[in-house]
């Protein structure tokens, strides 16, 4: 039997008290937190990879992207697009992109994985750059938001910013629940023993590049879904959402919250945006705002020497102390 | 094309690939050797071609700029390698990436400060800065034919290093087992900082010779290292020789592809990396993962 | 808060030197008690422009030409103190609409000053577009900004990449050349210029006989010039700016093409680089709506204040944020402040005639500068001002349907 953690319930608490959140305050920050919690859902993605499967992907970018780019070339320019077939379609593009260059990547380990995870987000950040497919490196409109109906009746109205973050709300919980299902899984705990001992798990008679390769794809799926939200939101894709940078965000999304834990690339995406927005609001930090970038760059310098287990590290050890004995008997 | 553009555009490859070796090597030799993951390998090129501007419109001379710069660049490295990279031997690649993502910013932000957002240009030195008459109106100037004797010199200086003498071999045994070296009572503490302090002195010093072709601007860095780690994955992490000869085979990939299929031109070097990665997952020369 | 940005952009060195700026400073700090209209709160101008990364020095530029405008009428608009909010977009076009909106509804801005990158101008255009907020663009060149984009809205102070290249095919024919090659980098705006360069070159009867691309923001340029050279046209355009334009220059004349084959360009090729670049740039004739020696009163009087404040010369990036401020400027003094009257300003705006240190120029139909196109020579550090070579050139807005 498992006991009470209080870390495992915080999750349900904060969501709670998010869904009251576009009552109480204005456009701005609603749509500032739906942009963070999509950036969570990409980070948990990640997390997937990094935290459970033991695979470092410094080419994550790629997927959210590429749905995006999806989204905006699926449907006509002026006719909106029912959200009911794009999203899966926009994710069932990316868990095939995912599957294909899984099959290449996963050949590699350790420092090749994460270069080539690297080298096949670039590619793909050229062909959206170089080509007129995506209206090269200016980038490309979604004109009308998809559409959520039931029937003839407006289920979701996309337009609406509060409802736009319920929706997003509601996915977030449903990834979260979704991914701590599959973990639980005997899926699940076969990546968690790949990622600990691969050669071990070899021996046991475990298919270990068809595990990796599911979570790759799977992975792959659900940055989609992040980068499909994203390109609802503000309805404009640029080839810059596929870049090396955006990889590099994430990530640090990932670690400052604390990998494998799930719940801790949420928080890490909420420190993360809201960091930089405090470091690069001259109201706040005057002179030094020009040079906001120095600053994030010892953060993060810091952060990876001093916090490896990320900010879900610090909270476990607060969370969990004294109901540590009750757990291990 | 006839055959005389051909055997240009053969040297221009060439002599592109070799100045992308100049980079990579340092690259290669701190992943193999070490098994550390450097992002800001780019911003130590942009620092080395930054110093040699300003370096050089103090003392007017290019040379005595490189002379005083390169020590510079050792110390940094070895600074850097004692007070941040040290901490990282046994932690994941993860957090190496991490770590070296934000001294990017660090040290992009730093050039704003101390150097300013402007674009300068370094005089090539007079001795070499004429060209050679190729065709009717092309020409080929000896500045870069001189880089190009450099870096073959270059590779050359470490092969030697690494293959011949006894602190090339001790490089080589501190790669393969650590502790087993450590406890035939050598410092494999210095032989690391040195290997790191070498590597971010060979990206300087690419960025120091070159900073008269490429005049210095912001944010250079950036583009020469993600081409820098194709080549790297292609040549085979920690082979000196296989970067050298994936870094001529990418700087023969750049330039025909520009000429031959310039809408694509930007992804040829990425497709080529996919194609040796199926073929040889290891890299053309790469031993070990 | 008021008094604390104030004091804030004093510090950071924004505004230093110049007693006008010391009044203005001082003008804010007495606000409260000096302010007897109530409903004359500050205008507020959100300024969305690179301050970090490559595009750095170019945002600076405009912001202190921006500023240099209203410190020039005594720091008030239309009788209204200016609260500046800025937003360093880090010329990063992903994050370019949530930037947008941060000044448009976090901030409430009554007006955007932004930007420098394309991208980031498409973007933004995005959320203005859905807001109404009224978008002076002091440089991002993207023709569809006053084109497909176009809106009463939005306004433009500085180019548009067409506008840089059409005029120069005339003056590329005219000097006899009738096979040309066109080189830039892979992106947007160098296709639109070179789009620009074709129609006006070809309408002259010039004939474009190779489009030549290198990946962006690449700077290896040796495998197309010896292309250049294989191909021996009769002369060469070239958009390039910033670091990739000093080192093309250098690369030519290293190449031995300089003297060979006639280089031009738009003006961007030779503007911020001739430091860098020594004499690889000598005797280039390029055009742009801006040059060096132009010697109106104007021009000299705003050389000189900038100098004076900033203690650097004026590029054609202060020059468009200047006149950015005062295209700002003509609006809020034709409501008298009352901003709530945008149908009043947007039509003062449209019908300004902006006495510009380029010369007078008007807005056309969507909002783009209609203005005189300079041929500029490089001699020595200066783009010296040849004639003009083209009168008020209007951008042609294609797929502009306000």
């Amino acid at each position: 039997m498992r006991s009470f953690r209080f870390v495992d319930y915080l999750p349900f608490l904060l969501f709670a008290a998010l869904a009251l959140f576009p009552l109480v305050e204005s456009t701005f920050y609603t749509q500032l937190l739906t942009k963070i919690l999509i950036m969570a859902i990409f980070a948990m993605s990640l997390d997937l990879l990094i935290g459970y499967t033991g695979l470092v992907s410094f080419g994550h970018a790629a997927y959210f992207g590429l749905a995006g780019y999806a989204l905006a070339l699926m449907g006509p320019k002026y006719e909106a697009v029912s959200l009911w077939w794009s999203l899966p379609a926009a994710m069932g593009i990316c868990a095939a992109f995912a599957l294909v260059t899984g099959i290449l990547i996963l050949r590699t380990r350790g420092i090749y994985f994460i270069m080539v995870t690297l080298a096949f987000a670039q590619m793909l950040y050229f062909v959206f750059h170089d080509t007129k497919l995506g209206g090269g490196s200016d980038g490309i409109y979604i004109y009308e938001k998809p559409l959520m109906k039931l029937g003839d009746a407006v289920l979701i109205d996309l337009e609406n910013l509060n409802h736009f973050f319920w929706l997003v709300l509601v996915l977030i919980l449903l990834v979260y629940l979704f991914l701590r299902r599959i973990l639980q899984s005997p899926f699940g705990k076969a990546l968690v023993g790949i990622k600990v001992n691969e050669h071990r798990m070899r021996a046991l008679g475990f298919p270990v590049f068809r595990y990796q390769l599911a979570s790759f794809t799977l992975s792959g799926a659900l940055a989609g879904m992040a980068g499909y939200l994203a390109a609802v939101q503000y309805g404009f894709v640029n080839p810059e959402i596929l870049s090396w940078h955006q990889s590099g965000a994430v990530m640090m999304m990932v670690i400052l919250g604390g990998m494998g834990t799930l719940y801790g690339p949420v928080i890490g995406a909420f420190a993360f945006v809201l960091l930089r927005e405090f470091l690069s609001n001259d109201a706040w930090t005057g002179i030094f705002a020009k040079h906001w970038q120095l600053a994030m760059g010892v953060f993060i310098v810091l952060v990876a020497l001093y916090l490896p287990r990320g900010l879900a590290g610090v909270l476990q050890r607060f969370g969990k102390k004294p109901l540590e004995e009750a757990d291990d008997e | 094309m006839d055959l005389a553009f051909f055997l240009i555009q053969l040297l221009n490859g060439l002599q592109y690939g070799l100045l992308l070796f100049l980079v990579a090597s340092g690259l290669t030799l701190i992943f193999g050797i070490m098994g550390i993951i450097n992002l800001a390998h780019g911003s130590f090129y942009m620092i080395g071609a930054y110093l040699a501007w300003s370096l050089s419109s103090m003392t007017g001379s290019l040379t005595a700029a490189i002379l005083i710069a390169i020590p510079l660049t050792v110390v940094l490295g070895m600074g850097l390698e004692r007070l941040l990279i040290q901490h990282l031997y046994k932690r994941d690649h993860l957090y190496q990436v991490l770590l070296t993502y934000g001294l990017i910013l660090v040290f992009e932000e730093l050039r704003s400060v101390i150097w300013g957002d402007d674009v300068h240009g370094v005089a090539v030195p007079a001795l070499l800065s004429h060209s050679i008459p190729l065709t009717e109106n092309l020409s080929y100037p000896v500045y870069r034919l001189a880089i190009s004797g450099v870096c073959l010199l270059l590779a050359a200086g470490l092969y030697f290093l690494i293959q011949k003498t006894r602190l090339g071999m001790m490089i080589r045994a501190g790669a393969s087992n650590r502790e087993m070296v450590q406890s035939l009572g050598i410092d494999i503490k210095l032989i690391y900082t040195l290997v790191f302090a070498l590597g971010i002195a060979l990206a300087a010093f690419a960025g120091m010779i070159n900073a008269p072709l490429s005049s210095v601007f912001p944010n250079m860095g950036g583009g020469v290292l993600i081409i820098c780690f194709v080549v790297v994955v292609i040549g085979g992490i920690g082979s000196v020789k296989g970067a050298l000869i994936a870094s001529l085979v990418i700087g023969l990939a750049e330039t025909f592809g520009q000429v031959l299929v310039p809408e694509l031109a930007g992804m040829v070097v990425y497709f080529l990396m996919a194609v040796v990665l199926v073929w040889r997952p290891e890299g053309l020369f790469g031993g070990r993962s | 808060m008021d008094k604390k940005q104030i004091a804030g952009y004093d510090r950071r060195g924004f505004l230093i030197g110049g007693t006008a700026i010391a009044g203005a400073a001082a003008a804010g700090i007495l606000l409260p008690s000096g302010a007897a209209l109530a409903q004359q709160a500050k205008l507020k101008v959100g300024l969305m422009l690179p301050y970090t990364g490559t595009f750095a020095k170019l945002g600076v530029a405009i912001t202190n030409g921006f500023k240099l405008a209203i410190e020039e009428r005594g720091g008030k608009l239309g009788g209204r103190d200016i609260e500046y909010f800025t937003v360093d977009d880090e010329s990063n076009p992903a994050k370019a609409p949530e930037n947008t909106s941060k000044l448009v509804q976090r901030d409430k801005v009554d007006v955007v000053i932004g930007t420098v990158h394309s991208g980031v101008a498409m973007g933004m255009a995005k959320v203005i577009r859905e807001s109404g907020t009224l978008w002076i663009n002091p440089n991002a060149g993207a023709d569809e900004v006053t084109g497909p984009l176009c809106a009463p809205n939005i306004f433009r102070t500085s180019f548009s990449n067409w506008q840089t290249t059409y005029g120069l095919g005339k003056v590329v024919k005219g000097k006899g050349h009738k096979n040309v090659v066109f080189i830039t980098w892979k992106y947007g705006a160098g296709e639109q210029a070179m789009g620009g360069f074709k129609e006006g070159f070809e309408k002259e009867g010039g004939k474009l006989i190779k489009e030549l691309f290198v990946p962006f923001p690449q700077v290896e340029f040796q495998a197309l010039l010896t292309e250049i050279a294989s191909i021996k046209p009769d002369a060469v355009v070239a958009f390039f700016a910033g670091g990739g334009a000093a080192k093309f220059l250098k690369d030519y004349q290293a190449a031995g093409l300089k003297g060979k084959i006639p280089l031009y360009g738009s003006g961007f090729l030779t503007d911020g680089v001739l430091d860098a670049v020594g004499d690889a740039a000598e005797g280039i004739e390029t055009t742009l709506h801006y040059a060096d020696g132009l010697g109106t009163k104007k021009d000299d009087a705003f050389r000189l204040a900038y100098a004076k404040t900033y203690k650097q010369q004026p590029d054609v990036y202060a020059m468009q944020g200047y006149d950015a401020g005062q295209l700002l400027a003509a609006g809020m003094e034709a409501v008298k402040g009352n901003v709530s009257d945008k149908v009043g300003m947007i039509k003062a705006m449209e019908t300004a005639k902006i006495d510009s240190p380029r010369g007078a120029w008007t807005l056309s139909k969507a909002h783009n500068p209609v203005q005189d196109m300079y041929l500029r020579k490089v001699v020595g550090k200066e783009n010296k001002v040849q004639g003009v070579a083209w009168k008020a050139l209007a951008d042609p807005a294609r797929g502009c349907k306000a």
